[in-house]
């Protein structure tokens, strides 16, 4: 019975993976030949099977029981060079099962939406390939069991943000975001590339050459405990999450990845892509839980990403920003968690935050759609009464970004926090990071709702004219996933409040230190928990009246206070500068630093060097004509030089 | 008894006078004058080995019959002379060619001079 | 008293072949030349070689030095006055050139006659054909022409064709060209 389960399991993850492929090939190689809608269709309809293949899996692991729940199967070997060893294989056990349903599912219901924003645009074959890919590179990456494969999805979603990012190639804003966004990556992937290569030299030097991920959790204690070169492993890795999830300090190209369709931004950067770094780290936590230091570091980055993107996110007027700060920030809450242990609370935020971030993207594309590209929030106000659905959604997602109980964010949030103050590696003035944070997420989420869709309009009339609400195929996937962020909070209900925290205890045997953590705070009492829930609920509230008060009562209390402290007001806009700062000290160096090479060494010297070495002859050759005098006299004597030569070389040889 | 080396120098001798010639002397006739004298010495040289072959031979062939020897040598005796011979013929041939040749291009330059020939100049 | 002859006559072919080149006026070269020959054809009947000596005489001596002087006349080339050499490295250059020459030449000599003994390389005068009374005397003009029949007949005939070539080569090089348009059938 159990091997009959194992065996369809081994069977859907084989499967899973070709459907996203296939779809991309196909919208690829029949680029602009097919009809808009079909692309759309083919796409959706490829993701949806994976998603219904997903579920399907999901169903099966459940039944097993909890030892049985991590199964492998492999597609091919891809290179086995020994003793490097690498299938093209994947692991099937809750987290990524999890992480497969978050993509898959919240995936399709993006492609649909898509079908209904993209209509009209030249290149949607093109944009419906590269969102496949992207699928199919985000399941190998969620779905690899050994790092080579990890690596190779993690490269291939990194790729597919650049190609979406600028998918509107004529737009010189759009390309350069791209760039910037690769590029960035880049430097994170570089340490992430030089972490793989610790760790498995390291595994070798102990006589274990490996990469799968399964036997490196396995070995990792007996490996790498006591070592100091596990913290240096788990350090370069992390580098690689920061570049990936946009954590300090390689955040810079989140903001401006904007620039894509705005579709793209739910899928990729708030729903997927930008969680890969949490899903990495939780997926080698043995490692990590070796090294206290790294998740120290982890939870201050993490912590201090929260409240420094929330800072930023209160004071930006272009409602995409907004949303893509908030996604920094929440980013960091995720990293927090997982610095203090608990990987399971960070993987259920990653899970709810899917769900309202997308929400919100889509919402926010779905205004855009309808007043005609606005992206200023200063020139909308009062579109609740054109769009209706749209307001709704957007609304709940806020509750649930908010952490206002009864929506999904309260309960993952939440958990965060309290693991944060209690954990064994947490502690209070982590904790009081991200409260202050949490005030700032709900402050700047209400002030969004506030200034585009209530209070008086400042839309231009032009545009209110024909604001109008969104299709139907772009309004059903906002209700779908306004229906996940309520209730999809409800699986990791805490034991405090008379769930039986199901998401925790699930994904338990996948990390390493979970009986720890889970140990230690079973053992505080409820009251604390209370307390602490207590705290944000007070938190989130301050945080909306305190929007009202900004945005609905007194509308010029902002420009005024934006006056009166202009210095700061302008540092938040300007993002701290820190663009600037990495231009001055890192882009402009390396520009010099390039143009030298171009100018200089190149033009001046090679080239010098190999016109040289032509104008050489040349100049030899003109030298040389002149030794033809054509005086008869000097060739005879030249004659007769070389017979003396000629003489000499025979008889004195 | 004059010995074999002494006109053989002296070949040589005539023979580089020869080539200062050819190479210093500006008038064509004279630089064909010395082309004649450095014939001349190699003449010179072809007939003195040539008298001195059967001492010559004679170190080659220490156990034939004396007869024989005579027969050997005596054909190969004159083949310097014969050469020399032939020598002359072609020298005679030779100039009779390169002063037809210094005729017309004294017909066209209306100069013997070597240095005016120099059109195949850089 | 060979010994005597073959000094005299060295010196003055050597003093003679110098004049050669030296001299400025060309029918003075040409001169010279034929005393080299002609001190050159003495050296011949010291060698023993009288019928070429003869044939120096007559042919180079009394063809070619003639033909010498006739293209020379013919040209009406007068005493050289080409003024100073701007080329001067000829002349020294070709000076030291030939010393180069000799030099070798002599440096060969040496080398490839270092085992013969002095008194193998005399010559014996008159004494060509050997000591036994029973061969053949071969004269110098018998000799040559023995060998040059048997043994070198195909050259002979082949420089016969290298003559007619010679001969129609000059006749054809040295003839004036007619005017165009004026063919009278000269040949």
């Amino acid at each position: 019975m159990e091997i009959q389960a194992i065996n369809q399991i081994q069977l859907l993850i084989r499967l899973i993976p070709i459907f996203p492929l296939l779809g991309f090939i196909l919208n690829g190689l029949l680029n602009k030949k097919l009809p808009e809608k079909l692309c759309g269709w083919i796409a959706s309809l490829s993701v949806f099977i994976s998603f219904t293949l997903s579920s399907w899996a999901f169903l099966i692991l459940i039944g097993l029981p909890v030892e049985a729940r991590s199964i492998q199967a492999s597609w091919f070997d891809w290179i086995i060079i020994d003793p490097f060893n690498a299938s093209f294989g994947f692991l099937y056990d809750p987290l990524s099962a999890v992480m497969m349903l978050v993509v898959t599912g919240v995936g399709f219901l993006i492609h649909v939406y898509s079908i209904g924003y993209m209509r009209g645009d030249g290149g949607t074959s093109r944009y419906f390939a590269f969102l496949n890919l992207f699928t199919f590179s985000m399941l190998a990456l969620v779905m690899a069991n050994n790092l080579l494969l990890l690596y190779l999805g993690w490269e291939g979603v990194g790729l597919c943000s650049y190609l979406l990012i600028g998918f509107w190639f004529h737009k010189k804003s759009a390309t350069d975001a791209g760039m910037k966004a690769f590029i960035v990556n880049r430097v994170g992937d570089f340490g992430f590339a030089l972490g793989i290569f610790l760790l498995f030299w390291t595994f070798v030097g102990a006589g274990h050459p490996t990469i799968n991920l399964a036997e490196i959790n396995h070995l990792a204690p007996e490996v790498l405990a006591g070592t100091g070169v596990v913290t240096i492993i788990t350090l370069l890795l992390f580098l690689g999450a920061t570049g990936k999830s946009a954590q300090i300090p390689l955040y810079v190209w989140l903001p401006d990845a904007m620039e894509g369709p705005t579709p793209v931004s739910a899928l990729i950067h708030a729903a997927t892509m930008v969680t890969a770094g949490v899903y990495m780290v939780s997926r080698l936590s043995a490692l990590y839980m070796l090294a206290p230091i790294s998740m120290a570091v982890v939870a201050i980055i993490g912590a201090a990403t929260a409240i420094f993107a929330a800072t930023i996110g209160t004071v930006q007027n272009d409602i995409k920003r907004v949303l893509a700060y908030s996604t920094v920030s929440q980013l960091g809450y995720m990293f927090l968690a997982c610095g203090v242990g608990a990987f399971a609370t960070g993987i259920f935020h990653l899970m709810t935050h899917a769900f309202f971030k997308a929400l919100l993207f889509l919402g926010a594309g779905s205004v855009m759609h309808a007043l005609a590209g606005e992206l200023d929030m200063r020139r909308m106000g009062g579109v609740k009464k054109y769009m209706p659905v749209t307001f709704a959604t957007m609304l709940i997602a806020t509750l649930a970004i908010s952490g206002v109980p009864l929506f999904s964010g309260f309960f993952s949030k939440d958990e965060i926090l309290y693991k944060a103050f209690s954990a064994q590696h947490g502690s209070p003035i982590l904790w009081g990071i991200g409260l202050v944070a949490a005030v700032l997420t709900s402050f700047y989420m209400f002030r969004l709702i506030f200034m585009t869709f209530l209070g008086p309009s400042r839309m231009d009339p032009e545009v209110e004219h024909h604001a109008h609400e969104s299709p139907r195929v772009m309004t059903i996937p906002l209700l779908i996933l306004a229906f996940l962020t309520i209730v999809g909070g409800y699986v990791g209900l805490p034991q405090a409040l008379g769930g039986g925290n199901w998401f925790e205890n699930f994904l338990e045997p996948v990390f390493a230190g979970e009986h720890q953590v889970a140990g230690e705070a079973a053992n505080n009492s409820h009251s604390l928990e209370y307390l602490l829930m207590l705290a944000s609920i007070v938190a989130a509230a301050i945080g909306i009246f305190g929007a009202y008060r900004f945005y609905i009562a007194n509308p010029e209390k902002p420009k005024r206070l934006a006056e009166k402290f202009k210095g700061i007001y302008n540092t938040l806009l300007n993002k701290y500068y820190v663009d600037e700062f990495y231009s001055a000290v890192v882009v402009q160096p390396l520009i010099t630093l390039g143009l030298f090479f171009w100018k200089i060494t190149d033009l001046r010297g090679i080239d010098a060097i190999a016109n040289g070495l032509a104008q050489l002859f040349g100049w030899m050759s003109s030298k040389i004509r002149f030794a033809q005098t054509g005086l008869v006299r000097n060739y005879a004597l030249l004659f007769v030089i070389g017979v003396i030569f000629l003489i000499g070389f025979v008889f004195f040889r | 008894m004059v010995p074999l080396g002494y006109y053989v120098v002296l070949s040589a001798i005539l023979f580089s006078i020869g080539i200062w010639g050819v190479l210093k002397s500006r008038n064509a006739i004279v630089v064909f004058m010395s082309i004649e004298l450095m014939l001349n010495a190699v003449n010179l040289s072809l007939i003195a080995f040539s008298s001195n072959m059967r001492q010559i031979l004679s170190r080659f062939l220490q156990g034939v019959s004396p007869s024989e020897a005579m027969d050997m040598i005596g054909s190969a005796m004159a083949s310097g002379q014969v050469l020399v011979f032939l020598v002359m013929t072609v020298a005679a041939a030779e100039a009779a060619v390169g002063l037809a040749i210094i005729i017309s291009i004294h017909r066209s330059k209306d100069s013997v001079n070597v240095d005016d020939v120099n059109i195949m100049k850089w | 008293m060979n010994q005597v002859l073959f000094f005299i006559l060295a010196i003055i072919s050597i003093g003679a072949a110098i004049m050669v080149v030296s001299t400025r006026n060309p029918v003075s070269s040409a001169m010279f030349l034929v005393l080299v020959m002609c001190s050159l054809a003495g050296l011949f009947v010291l060698l023993g070689a009288i019928f070429l000596a003869a044939l120096q005489i007559i042919v180079y001596a009394g063809a070619i030095m003639v033909l010498f002087l006739f293209v020379i006349m013919l040209l009406n080339l007068r005493r050289d006055e080409y003024g100073r050499d701007p080329h001067v490295v000829q002349k020294y250059l070709g000076l030291a050139l030939g010393a180069v020459i000799l030099c070798q030449s002599v440096v060969i000599l040496g080398w490839a006659m270092k085992d013969y003994s002095a008194t193998a390389l005399s010559i014996q005068n008159g004494d060509l054909s050997g000591a036994s009374p029973d061969t053949v005397d071969y004269n110098s003009a018998h000799r040559v022409a023995h060998t040059l029949f048997t043994k070198y007949s195909y050259p002979f005939e082949v420089t016969s064709i290298l003559l007619l070539a010679a001969i129609i080569g000059a006749v054809v090089l040295a003839r004036k060209k007619s005017p165009p348009g004026q063919e009278d059938g000269e040949d």
